[in-house]
This record gives structure tokens, sequence and C-alpha cells, in this order.
């Protein structure tokens, strides 16, 4: 019997979960703060990846990024190894991979995104990025 | 290598049914059997997986696109582990930690086969985060 419930609860639970993951997974947020990369940034902007091995979205992702730095000139992609990074991955939160940040042209962040953003979103940070009056 | 991501959300699925058994009738030596394929997965070698493409995949044809093994089978690591916890539990009658170990591996399966949420694969960054830091690049 408590078996039952036992399991009735736990996929009752999974699938609030999962919708919720669901829903926040690639959506971006507003951050401030800014970004030492120590490598070049897109003349406009830049799209950082942090990505690792034991991800599964990772190369959609990057598929998405790269199809977007191509499209918009002066926007460079950057794919970071989570795990030869730690420093960044520490002192940014990033919980998981893939983690997206939009920087504008001086490295400040625009917007950061964790799970695998869709494209038509990340257009609409970079947008934000290429325009702020920040730089 | 490469995986067909069908295989391991067909594995999850059958997890899934597996630990809900589990919880259902109680029966540790099922829980005993889902450690060792969940050994089996961690090594590479998943035998729900075995049977996804001798038997599964030739009636689904070919996957959009393939992914790495390395991110299922360290989920399959992390599902070792509360296995083993529950084992643990149903060995020193220890129920409730023997229910909510199953519960917790049941719960990831579950997310992996309906939502394509790999729950394992999420923790690995979380516990390399708490290792000390190194640069290596």
């Amino acid at each position: 019997m408590t078996g039952f419930v036992v399991l009735a609860v736990t996929l009752a639970a999974g699938t609030l979960a999962g919708f919720l993951l669901k829903a926040r997974a690639g959506t971006f947020r507003g951050k401030d703060g800014a970004m030492d990369l120590g490598e070049p940034l897109g003349e406009r902007a830049t799209l950082v990846q942090f990505s690792s091995a034991f991800c599964q979205p990772c190369r959609a992702t990057r598929r998405v990024l790269a199809d977007v730095a191509a499209m918009v000139p002066g926007v460079r992609h950057v794919e970071i190894d989570a795990e030869s990074r730690l420093d960044l991955v520490r002192a940014h939160d990033v919980m998981k991979t893939p983690t997206v940040f939009v920087l504008d042209r001086s490295g400040n962040i625009v917007k950061r995104a964790s799970g695998q953003p869709r494209k038509a979103d990340v257009i609409a940070a970079l947008a934000l990025a290429v325009d702020n009056p920040s730089q | 290598m490469q995986v067909d991501p069908r295989g391991p959300r067909f594995g999850a699925a059958v997890t899934t049914l597996v630990l809900a058994t589990v919880l259902v009738t109680g029966s540790a030596w099922l829980l005993a059997l889902q450690a060792i394929v969940f050994a089996f997965g961690a090594f590479g070698h998943p035998p729900y997986g075995l049977f996804f493409r001798k038997f599964v995949r030739p009636r689904l044809g070919p996957p959009q696109e393939l992914e790495d093994a390395r991110p299922p089978q360290f989920a399959q690591g992390v599902g070792i582990l509360f296995a083993i916890v529950g084992l643990i539990g149903f060995s020193f009658g220890i129920i409730p930690l023997a229910l909510g170990a199953t519960a917790a591996a049941l719960l990831a399966a579950f997310l992996n086969a309906a939502f394509d949420f790999c729950l394992g694969c999420e923790m690995y960054l979380l516990i390399r985060r708490l290792q000390p830091g190194r640069n290596y690049s």
C-alpha cells in the first residue's frame, strides 16, 4: 500500500517537475555584470556557450548559436568547456550545461539562458546586446 | 561513441516500469536486477539498449541525429548509487530508505522517458563544481 502511494506521489511530482523544467529551459533572463573570457569578443556581440561532455542538448545549442553568429555580422560564438573553466562556472553561477550568455561588445552580460534556447529567442536577446546603450 | 538517442529513452521507459514494480511489490530482488542493469549501462553495455537495437529500432527507421553515449552512461552510474542505497534499505529493513531511494531513481527515469530530461546528466556539472578548482586548458 505504501508503495502505491510513493509511486503515485513520485509520478505526480515528476510530471509537475517535467512541465516546469520544459517551460524554463532555454528562456533568456536579464543579467548584470561582465564576463572576462580571456578570448577575443565579437565586434558587436558575443554568444558564450558553456558545454560539457555530459550534455545532451549542447550539440543542438551549438548549431543554433553558430547559425545565428553566421547570420548576424560582428557576432562571435564562443564555446567553453565548463570543466576547464570552473572559475567562470563558479563566478557566474553556471549550474548546468548548456548555459548561454549574450555579451555586448565590451563583455557586459545582457542575457543568460540555461538549457537549449530557441533561435528566435537568441536573436531577440542579441538585438538587445547590439543596441545596448551602456557600451 | 555515438548512440541513437531513442535507445537511452527506451531504456528509461523500461527502467520506469521496473522501478514502479519494485515500489508496488517491495521486491528487493527486482531492484537488485535493475542495479545490475544500471551497472552494465554505466560500462557502456545497456541491456535494454541491446533489446532496443535488436527489436525496436528496426521498426522505427533511422534516427534524425545521434548523440554522445557518455551522458546516458554517466546517468546510469548515478542510477547504481540510488539502487545500492535502496538495496541497503531493503536488506536492513529500513523501508523508508528503500522506498525513498527507489522513488528517486524512478523520478530520474520517468523524467528521462516522459520529458527527455536527463537528471543524472544535469547533476554532472553540479558535482564537478564541488571539486577543487582547477583550470586546465
